[in-house]
């Protein structure tokens, strides 16, 4: 077992994350953004609750809290082609991209305004122009998509990647281990990111899967690299992952990284065992000790880049935006009736010859 | 006689034909240590154990696919998908395997599986939640598919197909596991094949599955109430086997025909019933067959689009006036 981060030629010491040559470049600013672009997700995750609750909202809602460091970190890592695709707990990842939260929000809101018109919710968010690709509610449904992405990058012949995340009850997708034999076979630039939070739904890591040392070490069966990361470490996320970054650039290799990390909530908002099948302990012990957020802010003080007062400042703002999208929301309309039968084939939304041919829609 | 929900009702079949049959096995995602993501299967695992009640990994092509290997040796395996919906990562273990085998043998194997869940629109999680693929098995010779609209039925039809040797996709909705009615204590079985009339009327037929066949019942009340026309609400229970003799003289007695179905149109289960009355009862037709089905896009989110977007009681009655 050789996880890639152990490889020398990566200079990487894996006692102090924060002196890898990625992190050490790191600008006071930068740092504060990372730490902004966290507190924003959670701050969204929370309001949105609140609305979901008091029945603004429908369907399901899959809250990101707690596993903010990875999709912030990833996301600080991407250029003009790398590209993300994720599962249907897909907010953080929207966020950090750069998606509004009034977009955001009013697609929950099942408004017009929403990232996909309504039509989509929480589960499937898209932003294209900002290489995010969902947004995806079929479990390991994304995951030849992501090889699809990476791809069109090597097809191209572009210096990118795919960041493809899945959790850890997907790696049990046959979809998936099709995608490792075809970007290992292909020399897909593909990073398979698992969010291990330890569940899927009810069902701990143990009895949903069997594997030798961890689940990212199964790709070594089809000869990718694979690392192990802490998910509560930003600096650790974002120096293991830009190896995979790197990896996919210069080599078009894939890699799967296995991040650990853990929800705060529940599966959903709607989990009914959300507090029999995880202990109460375990749950406190994780926000207490494993809140990337925390963990990011008193480095960030250690290191004299913040104050509590920054701090503070972030949190408020962030609060007051996720507020301010709600209002957004609030006030947008919903889709019309017709729009129920627009965006389902292009050539007919655009009135192309094909589109003019032959009869589309059943109704009367 | 007691009342009971519809998720109770098919809990009640389950755990009586698990005392009956040593073979049967409860199987899929979070059906066991959870009690089920719509709590169908709550109890069971407590009261039968890890034998009987099994908690799959989310490898639905998999697990369906031992489902069916297992079912050809005899055990009787009744299998959960959380939603219907995923039932297309498992799409070729239940159409390729399970509809062919017995027929690809020579009648030598045979697969008495049950596949069931959720299978419905109306509850705004998007398109890839919100699949009814009843008319796709439908038109898979090898499989059977039941949609049960009232707890009576649900329990009754979940036994036959528990019971049944070959594979019964057996399709529920979310929406309706909360809905209450009247199940007997005693013992019974629907067969599978047998339509129910469930209100008589003399004007038209509303023919319906699964929850249309509650819309179209509140439609009917209306349109007496309101409008004096008296609707025959059949209901197909299984859409194949399909209870064509019961449509057929229904039909003859009304003279006029409305197929209602939360599917969309395009070879709908409509679409087979209407070509069935317009063979058979061409000359007791007052007018054209009608059809309303969903609108014909994936689910859309946003709900109270959503609403619209599935038949709804006020649709019914307004088609129906056209129509008579
Ligand atoms: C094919 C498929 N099967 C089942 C589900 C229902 N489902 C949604 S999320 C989930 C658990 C997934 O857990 P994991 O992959 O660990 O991701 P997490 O929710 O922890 O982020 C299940 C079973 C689904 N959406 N798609
Ligand atoms: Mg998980």
């Amino acid at each position: 077992m050789k996880p890639s981060v152990a490889d020398p030629e990566h200079h990487i010491d894996p006692t102090d994350f924060a002196q890898a040559e990625i992190n050490k470049s790191l600008s006071p600013e930068t740092k504060i953004r990372l730490l902004r672009d966290m507190i924003r997700i959670r701050r969204f995750e929370e309001t949105a609750g609140k609305h979901y609750n008091a029945g603004k909202m429908g369907g399901f809602l899959h809250r990101y809290d707690g596993q903010e460091s990875i999709a912030v970190g990833c996301a600080s890592l991407m250029g003009a082609h790398d590209h993300m695709i994720t599962a249907y707990r897909n907010h953080g990842h929207a966020l950090s991209v750069g998606m509004s939260m009034e977009e955001c929000m009013a697609e929950l809101f099942g408004r017009a305004t929403g990232c996909s018109k309504g039509k989509g919710g929480s589960m499937h968010f898209f932003a294209p122009d900002k290489n995010y690709w969902g947004g995806h509610g079929i479990v390991g449904g994304q995951s030849p998509l992501g090889a699809g992405l990476a791809y069109y990058v090597k097809y191209k012949g572009l210096k990118g990647s795919c960041m493809c995340f899945m959790g850890d009850g997907a790696v049990n997708q046959g979809a998936y281990h099709e995608s490792l034999n075809l970007a290992g076979l292909f020399d897909l630039p593909v990073i398979y990111v698992i969010e291990n939070n330890g569940y899927s739904m009810g069902t701990s890591q143990a009895r949903s899967s069997v594997y030798k040392n961890c689940l990212a070490y199964r790709a070594d069966g089809y000869d990718i690299v694979w690392d192990l990361i802490n998910g509560w470490d930003l600096y650790e996320v974002r120096a293991k992952m830009q190896i995979a970054v790197k990896r996919a650039h210069e080599e078009s290799r894939p890699t799967v990284v296995e991040i650990n990390t853990y929800r705060h909530y529940g599966h959903s908002v709607a989990d009914s065992k959300a507090k029999v099948y995880r202990a109460e302990d375990e749950i406190e012990r994780f926000k207490q000790h494993h809140d990337p957020i925390q963990l990011w802010r008193n480095r960030l003080m250690e290191e004299g880049v913040i104050t509590e007062a920054v701090y503070q400042e972030l949190d408020k703002a962030a609060k007051a935006e996720a507020v301010a999208s709600v209002d957004f929301a609030e006030a947008s309309a919903y889709p019309e009736f017709e729009d129920i039968t627009k965006d389902v084939y292009f050539e007919v939304d655009e009135f192309t010859e094909a589109g003019r041919t032959g009869r589309h829609f059943f109704n009367d | 006689m007691p009342v009971i929900t519809y998720r109770e009702a098919i809990r009640h079949a389950l755990d009586e034909e698990l005392a009956r049959d040593e073979n049967v096995v409860i199987m899929g995602e979070e059906v066991a240590q959870y009690d089920g993501a719509y709590k169908v299967t709550q109890g069971l695992w407590k009261k039968w154990g890890d034998k009987r009640v099994v908690d799959t990994p989310i490898s639905e092509a998999g697990f369906i696919g031992m489902g069916i290997g297992a079912s050809m040796l005899g055990v009787r395996p009744v299998m959960e998908l959380m939603f219907w919906s995923f039932a297309y990562v498992a799409w070729d273990q239940m159409i390729n395997n399970a509809a062919t085998i017995r027929y690809m043998s020579g009648g030598k194997i045979n697969c008495p599986i049950v596949i069931r869940g959720p299978a419905n629109g109306g509850t705004n999680v998007g398109a890839t939640h919100s699949h009814t693929p009843e008319n796709f098995i439908a038109n898979t010779p090898g499989l059977k598919v039941v949609c049960p609209a009232t707890p009576y039925d649900a329990k009754g039809l979940m036994k036959a197909a528990i019971r049944d040797n070959d594979p019964v996709y057996v399709m529920e909705n979310t929406v309706l596991y909360g809905e209450t009615g009247e199940v007997p204590d005693e013992e019974y079985v629907i067969p599978i094949g047998v339509a129910d009339v469930k209100r008589e009327g003399s004007d038209i037929s509303l023919i319906a599955h699964g929850r249309a066949v509650i819309t179209c019942l509140k439609a009917a009340e209306i349109l007496a109430e309101e409008h004096g026309i008296d609707c025959e609400v059949v209901d197909l229970r299984s859409i194949r086997p399909l209870d064509e003799e019961t449509i057929i003289e229904s039909v003859r007695k009304t003279n006029r025909a409305l197929c209602v179905e939360e599917n969309k149109p395009f070879c709908g289960v409509g679409a087979q019933i209407a070509s069935l009355i317009q063979d058979r009862c061409f000359d007791d037709l007052d007018g054209p067959v009608g059809r309303i089905s969903a609108v014909d896009a994936p689910a859309i989110y946003s709900p109270p689009l959503e609403k619209l977007q599935l038949p709804y009681p006020e649709q019914v009655v307004q088609k129906v006036l056209a129509m008579v």
